[in-house]
């Protein structure tokens, strides 16, 4: 009996609830591993998947959306010594699958707390009610590698927006292993949509894509890239959340604010006494 | 083919004369290589078309669009929307050209032509009981003037695949002829609905029946039915009107209908235009593409060459 080879893993992209290579063929070695270097092709193609699945992810309850959520949290668990190999302490996993729920928790609680009744002078139901914005850009943190992605995507997709989320160049494993946790979790494809790869490859044709309603440039490093993405976003009146300093503490108590960032109020007026 | 065309050269005109001489000469083409076909329009389907090539055949592929609507819900306010949009296309560049011709059903054709008269774009409208064609023939040939009269230049009819199937050739050739005569100076462009047809035989014989019947266009489908236009049977559609381009010397055009929704689908049949009959036939004279959704992905492939932006469906109309 010869020596048994060891499987080698090839890290490829998550799009459309799929894993692909770059459409470009190529990768680059990171982390000791292989991993897909994308091309803005690949990011055209993200932004396809991510608008196709807005309508039924925007559409679903909020209840089953929780649902989902609360899911991924249970694979995210249930992979915890899977991110422990890749370098991600267990404190970071614990942190990271907490705020899965935590995020899951506020599905169906937003809205009562953002929208509600408006009192008005006159005959009327006046109601506002926040909808998702669409198809989301997300530059993630390069530290934390887990807690600060599932930072940025959670509030995100809990409220009904997809994503196009562009990995850390330097950390890209904990992402794609988190497409693995998403991919087996009723998640639909296309909700999330993970490129690895350089940030000024991907990323200004995701800040200048007309298709792209909001852009949050959190893990952007270089003040200068941040300025210009900002620019092309500005095209199609994106919404922009800048980037976070360097010493943001990612452990701390998140707030609403990066879900309510990326959301739209729809305010009816109702006829009301006929 | 190349020896029963050029002794046929001739006699092609009589074959309509008798049952017997149209059935022994279209059984009498050669079968269609099946494999080989479908090899050869996937193969023509893999090459690349980038930057200036690109611009270029996306104007080409703009011009050629017959942008349609046959729907039981038109309204006349639609379709003038759609013919206003036929003439430009992207009202924010005016280097935009317009399309080929708009298609709509007979009683929308007034409203249509409102709006196209004294422009370059055609307007063509569905005749003889669109889309089944399972109707009486004054029936059929009624509906055509109806349309001719109403303003339309060109008709797309419908062959009877009833009677092609059951081999009664000679009935499907005289309603293309008696609908031609309907027609006037109308173009007709005749539906052979290949994907009713069953084989690519089928298709080859369906194609040179409509031209011997004296169709200016043979086109592949209604959009109605669920198999419409594929690469294979527009390869072997372009092969019957240069074999008989080759025997008779009449040019006849090719329409592929209905499933072509993106610039990427486009640009492959202008490959395998160009590969199988040559740029005689690249121009929207000769070959034009039935369809709705693709004007719009063209128009956004146009805009991400022009501005360097990829564009976004809310920028663009709702058909």
């Amino acid at each position: 009996m010869s020596e048994r080879v060891a499987v080698r893993k090839t890290y490829k992209l998550f799009i459309g609830g799929k894993f692909p290579r770059s459409e470009s063929g190529r990768s680059y070695l990171v982390q000791s591993a292989n991993v897909s270097l994308a091309s803005r092709k690949d990011a055209r193609d993200a932004v396809v998947a991510a608008r196709a699945a807005v309508k039924g992810w925007a559409g679903a309850t909020a209840y089953n959306r929780g649902q989902i959520l609360y899911r991924v949290a249970e694979m995210l668990e249930g992979r915890r010594e899977q991110f422990v190999a890749l370098g991600v302490p267990g404190d970071e996993v614990d942190a990271a699958t907490d705020r899965w729920v935590w995020y899951a928790g506020w599905s169906d609680k937003l809205p009562q707390v953002y929208g509600g009744a408006n009192p008005v002078a006159g005959p009327y139901f006046n109601l506002s009610a926040p909808e998702p914005t669409g198809v989301v850009a997300v530059v993630a943190p390069e530290a934390p590698a887990l807690l600060g992605l599932v930072s940025v995507i959670a509030p995100a997709i809990v409220t009904g927006n997809t994503v196009v989320v562009a990995a850390s160049p330097a950390a890209p494993l904990a992402a794609v292993t988190l497409a693995e946790v998403l991919a087996t979790s009723d998640l639909p494809g296309g909700v999330v949509n993970i490129l690895t790869g350089r940030l000024p490859e991907t990323v200004p044709t995701l800040a200048a894509h007309m298709d792209v309603n909001a852009i949050d440039l959190t893990g952007v490093a270089d003040p200068e890239l941040a300025a210009d993405l900002e620019v092309r976003a500005a095209e199609n009146l994106k919404r922009v959340l800048r980037p976070v300093p360097d010493d943001h503490d990612w452990s701390s108590d998140p707030g609403v604010g990066r879900m309510t960032a990326l959301l739209e109020t729809k305010t009816v007026w109702h006829p009301k006494g006929i | 083919m190349t020896a029963t065309a050029t002794s046929a050269r001739s006699d092609l005109s009589e074959l309509g004369r008798s049952e017997t001489a149209l059935r022994t000469f279209l059984h009498g083409l050669p079968g269609v290589d099946q494999v080989g076909a479908e090899q050869r329009a996937a193969q023509l389907g893999t090459r690349s078309i980038k930057t200036t090539a690109k611009a270029q055949a996306i104007d080409l592929a703009i011009r050629m669009v017959d942008l349609t609507t046959l729907e039981g819900a038109d309204t006349p306010g639609k379709v003038r929307a759609l013919a206003a949009k036929a003439l430009r296309p992207d009202p924010a560049d005016p280097s935009c050209p317009h399309v080929g011709a708009v298609c709509v059903y007979p009683a929308m054709v007034p409203y249509v032509a409102e709006v196209l008269r004294g422009s370059k774009v055609h307007l063509a409208s569905v005749a003889t009981s669109f889309p089944s064609g399972q109707a009486p023939l004054e029936i059929k040939l009624a509906d055509t003037r109806a349309a001719v009269e109403a303003g339309a230049d060109e008709i797309d009819m419908v062959i009877n695949r009833g009677a092609f199937l059951a081999g009664r050739y000679a009935e499907v050739y005289d309603e293309i002829v008696a609908t031609k005569q309907a027609c006037g100076d109308a173009h007709l462009k005749v539906i052979l609905e290949t994907g009713e047809l069953a084989t690519y035989d089928n298709v080859r014989r369906a194609s040179w029946l409509a031209m011997l019947a004296g169709g200016d266009f043979i086109k592949t489908s209604t959009g109605k039915v669920p198999v419409a236009a594929t690469l294979p049977v527009t390869l072997v559609m372009l092969e019957a009107v240069r074999d008989f381009r080759a025997a008779t010397g009449r040019q006849v055009g090719v329409k592929p209908a209905g499933g072509i929704k993106t610039t990427k689908d486009a640009i492959k049949y202008l490959v395998m235009v160009n590969e199988t009959v040559g740029p005689d036939w690249l121009d929207p004279d000769w070959f034009r593409f039935g369809a709705s959704s693709l004007l719009n992905d063209l128009l956004m492939q146009r805009t991400k060459l022009t501005t360097g932006v990829y564009a976004g469906p809310d920028y663009f109309t709702l058909d």
